[in-house]
């Protein structure tokens, strides 16, 4: 039967099942392939935190969640046309995700008696009447894979790792998509293993042709390649945008990079990118902790270096003294955090804005830094690239918050040439003259020199203890101390004469509603505040690259508006430094469960805020 | 003139090493002699001044970069070595010296120190070991004797001491050494040959407070003791030891006792060698309490010493490997990615 072609504009779909089901592989394929073809991407892994949860269980449940559409996407979607369950507890975990007549793919062979017990239901879920809502496709995926490698010779627990192959192919000819993208990637991920090639590739095409020929659905569905403006894209996700840009600074400013670190969800995978290019001369060190690590960074640093440590929350509340020692030494490094659910351990593979006080503020004595957050997958790349600059350029610490939403997110992104890519000049001192070496002297920007060390003439001395102003022999003199901690600060907010102005992102440049938001929030506020243009609310928003020093027409911006709102994955933090350094009746939209906003929340959020005023 | 003329020309004078800031520990304090000792090898080293790092962390020893003439860094409390372990990695061919004490490196800063040694950077660790802490003004230390009284233990200690080359040997240490602040020549010898190790050298060296713990070592310094109390081990020589060179340590077994050179010949005396790890791993436990009766005297000098690879050469071999089979990294390649599509 010759299937109907439907045009869409774009569509959300969920892949769930077991952690071990090879979801988030499943997910990365069918992201890369739309890519490749053109549309534009958004995406959410949802993952447990532990690697294999007991399996068939809620809590081992894996979800990867994605948006492609033919117009721009900057969201993974509110909630889903399609969800492939591969078991009961994904389709109990992710049911609620989908639309009302959306569909449902179901691997029968996770619905029987043990795995509807296990998901925690008295029957079977698919047999309950609420279900007449939705579209249901249903076939057995264990016994399809089986089959269609039943002469390859494998066992039967190999054969069912390949099953998530036969659900990408029918998802592939659902959407009209080519297998050539997947069928490299499996070329070349078994490229060891010609039998797993061989067997990969097959199923993949089963699943493919099981839909053509089967009856289980009418029409397949066409998804146009985007209107994006024209340029070279590939597809990107946000750990590793941030480990290329640190790589592309390191190479700008002409520093090797010593990134020195330690393992922790969701920064891990920074460094693992960064293992892979050492012929680019950046050296990675696993240290024996997250203090080491950092103090790893500030030898580097001292050495003339490109230090780099990362973590998240936890890992950075250790490293807080030492990050303190890089600040009272006027030394250049980043340190990375990509948070996570908080406070203590929390929420380690789940998403949260939750650190940036910390970033600010959490180090003892007065200890300013610059802080800078990424807004989006691929927005890690600029954002930390222009942490490394600021640090170098300002011989200081610079904080660079990304989250686990976008660290895992991914999304097309039209990279830049390396010559497109601004200029990083370290303020290296290169000889002795005849005037002696003060290391604590300054520039017009407050800026001191950097001495490393093997430079006759220029030895001296660093340290912890308060610094005398230019020499930086240890001094305890109380007029020092003071001129010290005031050029310290003013060392920071000297920055915001030099970086952009704040813009408003999208929408009114003056009028009813501004909606003020940093790091990964920018897509979602974006969604919704062009929806509520549409609507005809004067509304704003602005999205905070820079949060210490803020911009400084960021007081001007937000007189133009009547009211500010200030949505953020946590309990309040930056609308507490707006409300403290701009004296306005800011308010708070906070959401703190582990999963981005959505675009509903925040629209209603918009309009409440009118209603309530 | 000849590479060795050359550098007769510009050799270096321990003045050249001494900073122009006032010394500030108090007086009498054995960390005096330590910094003259060092500053008194330092030209020994036949390297640049500017060639040469000095990284401390917190404690009274820790202020010891600041009187030295050459890079330094006082950093944060037991963080020296980790912060070393970074300078080396990215600067192999810098001398780099660590100063620390026993509270910095063998309390706070315990994990650094065992996790750098078993990555055996080619760096030198002065460990000053004065068995309390000094710049809190007198509290015990981890390597306290038990039952210390001080002003945190009234009743006196109930910690159990490290042993501290014990310690280091047992994280796979490839130079261990004791010395004594005051014998100089002892000193300036241990810290010769520390300084030509390549590797981690740990150089404990017993280091008198005279304000909060004074005579800790009077035993082993003090003349009418000192010989009864020390063996001074050298590799290759019997292991012999009194006023009158009169007595000698045997291995019984594992076990060492202490023997009448009138009853035993030097030749069947345990003989030092300095490449023998189970050897060296015993000479670490002759540990005793020297007030214990039946004691053993305490050893000094090198324990033991190993060729083993280190870190930096380590990594840096994998980035030439990398080049060799990647080239060099091209930066328009790495953003582009391998799956490009044009709009």
């Amino acid at each position: 039967m010759k299937k109907i072609i439907e045009e869409k504009s774009d569509v959300t779909i969920v892949f769930a099942g077991d952690s071990g089901d090879g979801i988030q592989l499943t997910g990365t394929q069918f992201t890369t392939t739309n890519a490749l073809f053109g549309n534009d991407i958004s995406t959410f892994p949802d993952f447990p935190a532990e690697i294999r949860a007991p399996q068939g269980t809620v809590a081992g449940v894996s979800g990867f969640q994605l948006k492609f559409g033919s117009t721009e996407v900057y969201t993974p979607g509110d909630s889903c046309d399609v969800l492939v369950a591969m078991n009961a507890a994904a389709f109990k975990v992710n049911l609620g995700r989908l639309k009302k007549h959306g569909t449902i793919i179901i691997n029968s062979d996770g619905f029987k008696a043990r795995d509807f017990k296990l998901a925690g239901y008295d029957s079977n879920p698919l047999e309950d009447k609420s279900l007449e809502d939705f579209r249901t496709i249903e076939m057995d995926i264990t016994k399809l894979t089986r089959a269609s490698l039943e002469d390859s010779g494998m066992g039967k627990k190999e054969i069912d790792r390949s099953r998530n192959m036969f659900v990408l192919g029918f998802l592939y000819y659902m959407y009209n998509r080519k297998l050539e993208v997947t069928e490299n990637f499996i070329r070349e991920k078994f490229a060891k293993k010609p039998s797993l090639i061989e067997a990969n590739i097959k199923v993949l095409n089963d699943g493919y042709n099981y839909a053509d020929t089967s009856e289980v659905f009418t029409s397949r569905y066409n998804v146009k390649a985007a209107e994006l403006p024209s340029g070279n894209y590939r597809s990107i996700m946000g750990n590793q945008a941030t480990a290329i840009g640190l790589i592309a600074a390191a190479q700008k400013a002409g520093l090797d990079l010593f990134y020195g670190t330690y393992p922790i969800t969701p920064a891990s995978d920074i460094l693992h990118e960064l293992a892979r290019h050492k012929n680019f001369g950046a050296r990675t060190f696993q240290a024996e902790d997250e203090i080491a690590a950092i103090c790893s960074v500030i030898g580097a640093s001292f050495g003339g270096k490109l230090g780099v440590t990362s973590s998240s929350g936890p890992g950075i509340a250790l490293k807080g003294e030492a990050i303190g020692l890089g600040v009272m030494l006027e030394l250049p490094m980043v340190i990375i955090n990509v948070q996570r659910g908080g406070p203590s351990t929390g929420l380690p593979t789940k998403t949260e804005q939750s650190d940036l006080l910390q970033a600010i503020y959490g180090r003892n004595g007065e200890a300013p830094m610059p802080v800078i957050a990424a807004s989006s997958p691929s927005d890690c790349f600029n954002a930390v690239y222009e942490a490394v600059r600021i640090a170098i350029e300002h011989m200081t610490p610079v904080f660079y918050l990304s989250d686990g939403y976008i660290a895992n997110g991914s999304e097309p992104w039209q990279f830049p040439k390396p010559d497109q890519l601004k200029e990083i000049k370290a303020p290296f001192i290169k000889e002795q003259s005849d005037e002696p070496f003060l290391p604590y002297e300054r520039d017009e920007n407050l800026v001191r020199k950097w001495a490393v060390p093997g430079i006759e003439g220029l030895e001296h001395r660093i340290g912890g203890l308060e610094k005398e102003d230019l020499t930086g022999n240890v001094s305890y003199d109380p007029e020092n101390h003071e001129k010290m901690v005031k050029i310290r600060q003013a060392k920071i907010d000297k920055i915001a004469d030099l970086v952009p102005l704040q813009k408003i992102n999208n929408g009114a440049e003056e009028g009813e509603v501004l909606v003020l938001g940093w790091g990964s929030t920018s897509g979602v506020i974006k969604t919704a505040v062009t929806e509520c243009l549409n609507r005809g609310i004067k509304v704003g928003h602005a999205h905070i690259r820079y949060l210490n020093p803020l911009p400084k027409n960021l007081g001007e911006i937000i007189k133009k508006f009547d009211r500010v709102i200030v949505p953020e994955m946590n309990n309040g933090q930056l609308v507490k430094i707006i409300r403290d350094k701009y004296l306005v009746d800011a308010k708070g939209i906070n959401k703190i469960k582990g999963i981005p906003f959505s675009t509903q929340e925040i629209i209603q959020a918009i309009e409440e805020s009118i209603v309530k005023a | 003139m000849s590479t060795e003329e050359l550098l007769e020309q510009v050799k270096l004078s321990p003045k050249d090493f001494s900073s122009d800031q006032d010394v500030k520990w108090c007086p009498g304090c054995g960390d005096y002699s330590i910094l003259k000792q060092v500053q008194s090898i330092m030209p020994e080293l036949n390297r640049n001044k500017e060639e040469i790092v000095f990284i401390s962390g917190i404690g009274c020893s820790s202020r010891f970069p600041y009187y030295m003439n050459t890079y330094g860094m006082h950093s944060i409390h037991g963080r020296a070595t980790a912060i070393a372990s970074g300078l080396k990695i990215t600067r192999p061919e810098l001398s780099v010296w660590v100063v620390t004490g026993d509270g910095d490196s063998l309390s706070i800063g315990g994990n650094h120190l065992i996790h750098m040694i078993r990555r055996n950077f080619d760096l030198n660790v002065l460990l000053f070991n004065n068995e309390i802490y000094g710049l809190t003004k007198g509290q015990y230390s981890p390597t306290s004797r038990e039952g210390k009284v001080t002003k945190s233990t009234p009743l006196g200690s109930v910690d159990h001491p490290f042993n501290p080359l014990g310690l280091c040997l047992g994280a796979s240490s490839t130079f261990i050494a004791r010395t004594l602040d005051r014998d100089p020549k002892h000193q300036r010898a241990i810290l010769l040959e520390g300084s030509k190790h390549v590797g981690t050298s740990i150089i404990e060296i017993y280091q008198n407070c005279n304000v909060f713990n004074d005579g800790a070592f009077e035993v082993f310094t003090d003349k009418g003791t000192k010989a009864a109390e020390t063996l001074m081990v050298e590799d290759g020589k019997p292991m012999i030891f009194g006023a009158e060179n009169e007595k000698g340590i045997v291995l019984d077994g594992l076990n060492p006792k202490v023997v009448d050179l009138s009853d035993v010949s030097e030749n069947d005396l345990w003989i030092h060698d300095c490449s023998d790890k189970a050897k060296a791993q015993i000479l670490t436990t002759l540990f005793d309490d020297p007030s214990e009766s039946d004691h053993l005297p305490r050893p000094f000098g090198v324990f033991y010493k190993e060729d083993r690879f280190r870190y930096e050469d380590a990594i840096n071999d994998q980035f030439i490997q990398s080049v060799e089979q990647k080239g060099e990294g091209d930066l328009a390649k790495l953003l582009s990615g391998q799956n490009v599509w044009t709009v």
